[in-house]
């Protein structure tokens, strides 16, 4: 059972509360860009064993999106942060890099 | 002109506490910037309550607030009342970003009372019930087996639990399957 922890609101909500909306900070490539960018950025997915950054929806609580940093291996969490957020913040980078030390933010 | 009638009248179901549809209740959904003092002014004067705090309901003489997500509170009052209170927020609140709405006849209320309430809950909801964890005052947002529900508490052993109107059935079937003699854990 994955149970994160919803910025937004401040609950521990489990999976069945929870909508995923797939991988967090994709880069958006909308009209005018090249082809390859476009479809780069509607289908090519890291889907990492290991370390991911999810967006996460508490669709059956605040209604609202949040961002996770988990691992698709174990299911540990290291850590939830508002959706407003470009990039894995660094206290989150830092917690998976003592807990993985091969690990690097590509 | 029309009648206004609850999903459920008089549905009432006994079993380790009381299932029943508590009937018409207003309910008004303000959407706005929570921590605007304008906003907040606009609640107290017309919901009678400060907006409440994370997760947390204010009961007021006339209903309650509750603090649905960081930007809506729910306001609870009469059903005959809800339209005044949107009107009176959209006066108050003019010039100001938000969205009130009258959602009463969207909804269906039901009380759950009874010493096994909690339980009848816990059944169905991901949420931890016990005394040490939930009490009155606080507003869950979550689901009750597959449909999306609110509740909270408005006494010892006693629920308020608010829901779409269209899943009232399912929803009163729930409640009352688990409150049915035979199904008490009595783990709280």
């Amino acid at each position: 059972m994955l149970i994160l922890t919803c910025p937004n609101c401040g609950l521990t909500a489990e999976e069945s509360e929870l909508a995923p909306g797939g991988e967090a900070h994709l880069k958006r490539f909308g009209p005018g860009s090249e082809d390859a960018d476009f479809e780069g950025y509607l289908f090519q997915r890291a889907n990492p064993k290991g370390v991911h950054f999810e967006r996460w929806r508490h669709a059956y609580g605040c209604g609202k999106w949040f961002l996770a940093a988990r691992c698709t291996v174990t299911l540990e969490v290291f850590g939830t942060y508002p959706a407003q957020t470009t990039e894995p913040p660094t206290e989150i980078v830092n917690k998976i890099k003592a807990k993985r030390p091969d690990w690097s933010l590509s | 002109m029309f009648n206004s009638v609850s999903a459920l009248p008089g549905a009432f179901s006994a079993g380790a506490a009381t299932v029943s549809e508590a009937g018409l209740v207003g309910m008004v959904t303000l959407k706005a910037d929570l921590t605007d003092k304008k906003v907040a002014a606009a609640v107290f004067e017309v919901g009678g309550a400060k907006i409440p705090g994370q997760r947390c309901i204010e009961i007021a003489p006339a209903g309650a607030i509750a603090w649905m997500a960081p930007d809506e509170v729910l306001i609870v009052c009469s059903h005959a009342d809800a339209p005044g209170v949107v009107a009176d927020l959209d006066a108050k609140l003019t010039g100001t970003h938000h969205l009130a709405v009258n959602v009463s006849d969207a909804r269906v209320v039901f009380d759950i009372q009874g010493p096994g309430a909690r339980e009848i809950l816990a059944k169905l909801a991901p949420v931890d019930l016990h005394p040490d964890s939930f009490q009155p005052g606080e507003l869950r947002r979550t689901r009750i087996a597959q449909v999306a529900a609110a509740f909270w508490m408005t006494g010892d052993d006693a629920f308020r639990l608010v829901t779409f109107r269209s899943v009232a059935q399912y929803a009163f079937d729930v409640l009352a399957m688990s409150a049915k003699p035979g199904g008490e854990v009595r783990y709280f």
